[in-house]
Protein backbone atom coordinates (compact mmCIF):
# COMPACT_ATOMS: atom_id res chain seq x y z
CA UNK A 1 0.00 0.00 0.00
CA UNK A 2 2.69 2.71 0.51
CA UNK A 3 4.07 1.94 -2.57
CA UNK A 4 0.87 2.85 -4.39
CA UNK A 5 0.41 5.72 -2.06
CA UNK A 6 3.89 6.69 -3.22
CA UNK A 7 3.45 6.19 -6.89
CA UNK A 8 0.27 8.52 -6.51
CA UNK A 9 1.53 11.34 -4.83
CA UNK A 10 4.76 11.39 -7.55
CA UNK A 11 1.99 11.58 -10.61
CA UNK A 12 0.52 14.22 -8.78
CA UNK A 13 3.89 16.13 -8.63
CA UNK A 14 4.97 15.58 -12.32
CA UNK A 15 1.19 16.31 -13.53
CA UNK A 16 2.03 19.36 -11.60
CA UNK A 17 5.02 20.25 -12.36
CA UNK A 18 4.16 19.35 -16.13
CA UNK A 19 1.17 22.11 -16.23
CA UNK A 20 3.50 24.53 -14.17
CA UNK A 21 6.18 24.19 -17.15
CA UNK A 22 3.62 24.81 -19.42
CA UNK A 23 2.32 27.69 -17.67
CA UNK A 24 5.29 30.20 -16.39
CA UNK A 25 6.40 32.73 -17.60
CA UNK A 26 9.92 32.45 -16.46
CA UNK A 27 11.86 29.67 -18.76
CA UNK A 28 14.13 28.95 -16.50
CA UNK A 29 11.33 27.92 -13.95
CA UNK A 30 10.30 25.37 -17.19
CA UNK A 31 13.69 23.61 -17.05
CA UNK A 32 13.22 23.69 -13.53
CA UNK A 33 9.85 22.05 -13.73
CA UNK A 34 11.05 19.52 -16.57
CA UNK A 35 13.29 18.29 -14.30
CA UNK A 36 11.33 17.60 -11.70
CA UNK A 37 9.30 15.54 -13.85
CA UNK A 38 12.22 13.61 -14.28
CA UNK A 39 13.33 13.13 -11.21
CA UNK A 40 9.90 11.98 -10.18
CA UNK A 41 9.66 9.47 -13.56
CA UNK A 42 13.00 7.93 -12.46
CA UNK A 43 11.82 6.88 -8.61
CA UNK A 44 8.44 6.02 -10.56
CA UNK A 45 10.22 3.53 -12.54
CA UNK A 46 12.58 2.69 -9.32
CA UNK A 47 9.19 1.56 -7.30
CA UNK A 48 8.32 -0.78 -10.53
CA UNK A 49 11.42 -2.66 -9.98
CA UNK A 50 13.23 -1.03 -13.01
CA UNK A 51 17.12 0.22 -11.71
CA UNK A 52 18.23 0.22 -14.74
CA UNK A 53 15.89 2.68 -16.25
CA UNK A 54 15.62 4.86 -13.58
CA UNK A 55 19.25 5.06 -13.38
CA UNK A 56 19.32 6.24 -17.07
CA UNK A 57 16.38 8.52 -16.36
CA UNK A 58 17.59 10.05 -13.17
CA UNK A 59 20.81 10.51 -15.24
CA UNK A 60 20.11 11.62 -18.36
CA UNK A 61 16.63 13.07 -17.72
CA UNK A 62 17.23 14.79 -14.60
CA UNK A 63 20.67 15.48 -14.85
CA UNK A 64 22.37 16.18 -18.31
CA UNK A 65 19.12 16.92 -20.08
CA UNK A 66 18.51 19.94 -17.63
CA UNK A 67 22.54 21.26 -17.71
CA UNK A 68 22.27 21.54 -21.35
CA UNK A 69 19.05 23.06 -21.57
CA UNK A 70 20.56 25.79 -18.95
CA UNK A 71 23.48 26.13 -21.63
CA UNK A 72 21.11 26.54 -24.41
CA UNK A 73 19.05 28.90 -22.40
CA UNK A 74 22.33 31.18 -21.56
CA UNK A 75 23.52 30.82 -25.03
CA UNK A 76 20.75 32.15 -26.48
CA UNK A 77 19.54 34.82 -24.40
CA UNK A 78 15.81 33.47 -24.29
CA UNK A 79 15.25 33.39 -20.60
CA UNK A 80 13.50 36.38 -19.27
CA UNK A 81 16.12 36.66 -16.61
CA UNK A 82 19.59 35.46 -17.03
CA UNK B 1 -14.23 27.60 -34.76
CA UNK B 2 -13.02 25.15 -37.35
CA UNK B 3 -9.45 24.97 -35.23
CA UNK B 4 -11.48 23.32 -32.35
CA UNK B 5 -13.69 20.85 -34.50
CA UNK B 6 -9.98 19.48 -36.04
CA UNK B 7 -8.67 19.12 -32.30
CA UNK B 8 -11.62 16.80 -31.73
CA UNK B 9 -11.66 14.83 -35.08
CA UNK B 10 -8.04 14.53 -34.24
CA UNK B 11 -8.75 13.25 -30.70
CA UNK B 12 -11.53 11.05 -32.02
CA UNK B 13 -9.35 9.76 -34.59
CA UNK B 14 -6.27 8.28 -32.20
CA UNK B 15 -8.90 6.81 -29.76
CA UNK B 16 -10.12 4.91 -32.87
CA UNK B 17 -6.11 4.05 -33.59
CA UNK B 18 -5.69 3.22 -29.69
CA UNK B 19 -9.21 1.15 -29.31
CA UNK B 20 -7.72 -1.89 -30.21
CA UNK B 21 -4.91 -2.09 -27.85
CA UNK B 22 -7.01 -1.30 -24.84
CA UNK B 23 -9.53 -3.63 -25.88
CA UNK B 24 -7.18 -6.72 -26.33
CA UNK B 25 -5.34 -6.02 -22.98
CA UNK B 26 -5.30 -8.46 -20.51
CA UNK B 27 -3.03 -8.67 -17.55
CA UNK B 28 -0.16 -11.15 -18.15
CA UNK B 29 0.17 -14.01 -15.97
CA UNK B 30 3.49 -15.68 -16.82
CA UNK B 31 6.66 -14.69 -19.42
CA UNK B 32 5.83 -15.72 -23.16
CA UNK B 33 8.65 -17.75 -24.76
CA UNK B 34 10.50 -14.61 -26.06
CA UNK B 35 11.17 -13.41 -22.08
CA UNK B 36 11.38 -16.75 -21.19
CA UNK B 37 14.21 -17.77 -23.15
CA UNK B 38 16.20 -14.43 -22.20
CA UNK B 39 15.46 -14.89 -18.45
CA UNK B 40 16.59 -18.45 -18.07
CA UNK B 41 19.14 -18.35 -21.38
CA UNK B 42 21.32 -15.02 -19.48
CA UNK B 43 22.19 -17.15 -16.53
CA UNK B 44 22.16 -20.86 -18.32
CA UNK B 45 24.29 -19.48 -21.62
CA UNK B 46 25.65 -16.77 -20.36
CA UNK B 47 26.15 -16.84 -17.07
CA UNK B 48 24.97 -13.24 -16.34
CA UNK B 49 22.61 -12.14 -12.97
CA UNK B 50 21.45 -8.91 -15.36
CA UNK B 51 19.41 -10.18 -17.79
CA UNK B 52 19.07 -6.34 -19.14
CA UNK B 53 22.42 -6.46 -19.42
CA UNK B 54 22.47 -9.48 -21.70
CA UNK B 55 19.60 -8.87 -23.80
CA UNK B 56 21.29 -5.18 -24.69
CA UNK B 57 24.73 -6.27 -24.86
CA UNK B 58 23.91 -9.76 -26.19
CA UNK B 59 21.00 -10.40 -27.37
CA UNK B 60 20.30 -7.02 -28.66
CA UNK B 61 24.25 -5.92 -29.01
CA UNK B 62 23.66 -4.59 -33.20
CA UNK B 63 20.85 -2.42 -31.71
CA UNK B 64 23.41 -1.08 -29.04
CA UNK B 65 26.29 -0.60 -31.47
CA UNK B 66 23.27 1.45 -33.87
CA UNK B 67 22.66 3.60 -30.29
CA UNK B 68 25.91 3.96 -29.66
CA UNK B 69 26.72 5.34 -33.26
CA UNK B 70 23.80 7.39 -33.15
CA UNK B 71 25.08 9.15 -30.02
CA UNK B 72 28.90 9.82 -32.03
CA UNK B 73 26.74 11.42 -34.64
CA UNK B 74 25.16 13.67 -32.56
CA UNK B 75 28.53 14.49 -30.38
CA UNK B 76 29.56 15.11 -33.78
CA UNK B 77 27.10 17.12 -34.92
CA UNK B 78 27.01 19.28 -31.67
CA UNK B 79 30.94 19.61 -31.85
CA UNK B 80 30.54 21.44 -35.82
CA UNK B 81 27.77 23.52 -34.68
CA UNK B 82 29.54 24.68 -31.76
CA UNK B 83 32.74 25.15 -32.43
CA UNK B 84 35.29 26.79 -29.87
CA UNK B 85 35.39 30.57 -31.13
CA UNK B 86 37.94 32.45 -29.07
CA UNK B 87 39.32 32.01 -25.31
CA UNK B 88 36.38 33.64 -23.22
CA UNK B 89 37.47 32.39 -19.68
CA UNK B 90 37.80 36.04 -18.87
CA UNK B 91 34.51 36.64 -19.18
CA UNK B 92 33.10 33.80 -16.89
CA UNK B 93 32.81 34.16 -13.06
CA UNK B 94 34.89 31.42 -10.99
CA UNK B 95 32.28 29.20 -8.70
CA UNK B 96 31.44 29.99 -5.06
CA UNK B 97 33.73 28.73 -2.09
CA UNK B 98 31.37 25.90 -1.59
CA UNK B 99 31.24 25.09 -5.24
CA UNK B 100 34.82 24.84 -5.55
CA UNK B 101 35.35 22.82 -2.80
CA UNK B 102 32.64 20.59 -3.37
CA UNK B 103 33.61 19.48 -6.48
CA UNK B 104 37.79 18.78 -5.17
CA UNK B 105 36.01 16.75 -3.34
CA UNK B 106 33.35 14.59 -4.85
CA UNK B 107 34.78 14.40 -8.52
CA UNK B 108 37.15 12.20 -8.13
CA UNK B 109 34.41 10.06 -6.39
CA UNK B 110 31.65 10.42 -8.97
CA UNK B 111 33.89 9.37 -11.54
CA UNK B 112 35.01 6.54 -9.40
CA UNK B 113 31.21 5.73 -9.30
CA UNK B 114 30.66 5.98 -13.02
CA UNK B 115 33.62 3.27 -13.45
CA UNK B 116 32.20 1.21 -11.02
CA UNK B 117 28.57 1.20 -12.21
CA UNK B 118 30.04 0.27 -15.88
CA UNK B 119 32.64 -2.22 -14.58
CA UNK B 120 29.51 -4.19 -13.05
CA UNK B 121 26.90 -3.73 -15.46
CA UNK B 122 26.94 -7.31 -15.70
CA UNK B 123 26.48 -7.87 -11.91
CA UNK B 124 24.20 -5.06 -10.88
CA UNK B 125 21.66 -2.62 -11.98
CA UNK B 126 23.00 -0.23 -14.61
CA UNK B 127 25.78 -0.24 -17.23
CA UNK B 128 28.01 1.28 -20.44
CA UNK B 129 25.22 4.11 -20.91
CA UNK B 130 24.50 5.13 -17.20
CA UNK B 131 28.05 4.84 -16.06
CA UNK B 132 29.11 7.07 -18.92
CA UNK B 133 26.73 9.79 -18.08
CA UNK B 134 27.63 9.76 -14.21
CA UNK B 135 31.73 10.20 -15.67
CA UNK B 136 30.12 12.98 -17.67
CA UNK B 137 28.46 14.93 -14.66
CA UNK B 138 32.24 14.43 -12.70
CA UNK B 139 33.80 16.44 -15.29
CA UNK B 140 30.35 19.01 -15.95
CA UNK B 141 30.76 19.75 -11.79
CA UNK B 142 34.47 20.25 -12.60
CA UNK B 143 33.65 22.30 -15.60
CA UNK B 144 31.16 24.80 -13.18
CA UNK B 145 33.33 24.89 -10.36
CA UNK B 146 36.40 25.94 -12.04
CA UNK B 147 37.04 28.56 -15.04
CA UNK B 148 40.52 26.94 -15.76
CA UNK B 149 39.68 23.96 -15.65
CA UNK B 150 40.49 22.31 -19.15
CA UNK B 151 40.68 18.85 -20.59
CA UNK B 152 42.69 17.34 -23.11
CA UNK B 153 40.84 17.00 -26.37
CA UNK B 154 43.35 14.82 -27.71
CA UNK B 155 42.68 12.46 -24.92
CA UNK B 156 39.13 12.87 -25.42
CA UNK B 157 38.61 12.10 -28.69
CA UNK B 158 41.93 9.36 -28.39
CA UNK B 159 39.72 7.15 -26.01
CA UNK B 160 36.80 7.71 -27.75
CA UNK B 161 38.12 6.71 -30.75
CA UNK B 162 39.78 3.70 -29.17
CA UNK B 163 36.57 2.13 -28.00
CA UNK B 164 34.81 2.56 -30.67
CA UNK B 165 36.63 0.35 -32.47
CA UNK B 166 37.54 -1.40 -29.61
CA UNK B 167 33.63 -2.63 -29.24
CA UNK B 168 33.65 -3.16 -33.09
CA UNK B 169 36.55 -5.36 -32.65
CA UNK B 170 35.54 -7.39 -29.61
CA UNK B 171 32.24 -7.72 -32.26
CA UNK B 172 34.44 -8.98 -35.06
CA UNK B 173 36.71 -11.64 -32.61
CA UNK B 174 33.30 -13.38 -31.80
CA UNK B 175 32.68 -13.57 -35.57
CA UNK B 176 36.45 -14.92 -36.22
CA UNK B 177 36.44 -17.37 -33.62
CA UNK B 178 32.61 -18.64 -33.06
CA UNK B 179 31.83 -18.50 -36.52
CA UNK B 180 29.15 -17.21 -38.69
CA UNK B 181 26.12 -15.38 -36.97
CA UNK B 182 27.75 -15.07 -33.66
CA UNK B 183 28.56 -11.07 -34.20
CA UNK B 184 28.94 -9.42 -30.81
CA UNK B 185 28.73 -12.97 -28.96
CA UNK B 186 30.82 -12.74 -25.62
CA UNK B 187 31.30 -16.34 -25.01
CA UNK B 188 34.29 -16.74 -26.63
CA UNK B 189 36.57 -15.49 -23.47
CA UNK B 190 36.09 -17.81 -20.30
CA UNK B 191 32.77 -17.29 -18.82
CA UNK B 192 34.30 -17.53 -14.97
CA UNK B 193 32.27 -17.91 -11.92
CA UNK B 194 29.26 -17.09 -11.32
CA UNK B 195 28.93 -13.49 -9.97
CA UNK B 196 32.55 -12.57 -10.22
CA UNK B 197 34.07 -9.41 -11.70
CA UNK B 198 35.39 -11.62 -14.30
CA UNK B 199 32.65 -13.59 -16.11
CA UNK B 200 30.15 -13.71 -18.93
CA UNK B 201 32.74 -13.62 -21.21
CA UNK B 202 33.22 -10.44 -23.25
CA UNK B 203 30.58 -8.86 -21.65
CA UNK B 204 32.66 -6.47 -18.98
CA UNK B 205 35.02 -5.55 -21.80
CA UNK B 206 32.43 -4.70 -24.12
CA UNK B 207 30.25 -3.18 -21.39
CA UNK B 208 33.53 -0.83 -20.36
CA UNK B 209 34.24 0.22 -24.20
CA UNK B 210 30.74 1.48 -24.30
CA UNK B 211 31.22 3.56 -20.82
CA UNK B 212 34.61 4.99 -22.20
CA UNK B 213 32.75 6.07 -25.23
CA UNK B 214 29.47 7.64 -24.00
CA UNK B 215 31.26 9.28 -21.22
CA UNK B 216 34.18 10.95 -23.39
CA UNK B 217 31.32 11.55 -25.85
CA UNK B 218 29.32 13.44 -23.10
CA UNK B 219 32.23 15.38 -21.72
CA UNK B 220 32.89 16.87 -24.71
CA UNK B 221 29.09 17.82 -25.65
CA UNK B 222 29.55 19.42 -22.41
CA UNK B 223 32.40 21.22 -23.26
CA UNK B 224 31.11 22.80 -26.90
CA UNK B 225 27.74 23.51 -25.04
CA UNK B 226 29.70 25.54 -22.82
CA UNK B 227 32.94 27.13 -24.75
CA UNK B 228 30.80 27.59 -28.04
CA UNK B 229 29.29 30.13 -29.58
CA UNK B 230 29.99 32.56 -26.24
CA UNK B 231 30.69 35.74 -28.06
CA UNK B 232 28.85 37.21 -30.50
Amino acid sequence: MPDILALILLLLLSIIAAVYAIYTKRTLSAVIASGIISLSASIIFLIYGAPDVAMTEATIGAGLTTVVFLYALKQTKGGDDD
Amino acid sequence: MIKYLLIIVAVIGMAFMFYPLVEEYSVATGLNDLANTYVYGSVKDLNMPNTVTAVVVTYRGLDTLGEVTVLFLATAGVGFLLRRKRKNSETRRHGSEILQTGAAFMSPLIILLGVYIFSHGHLSPGGGFQGGVVIASGILLLVLARVDFKFSHGIIHFSESLSGVGYVIMGVLGLLLLGVSSFLDPRYLPMGEYLYLFSSGAVPVIYSFIGLKVGSELSSVIDSMQAGGCDQ
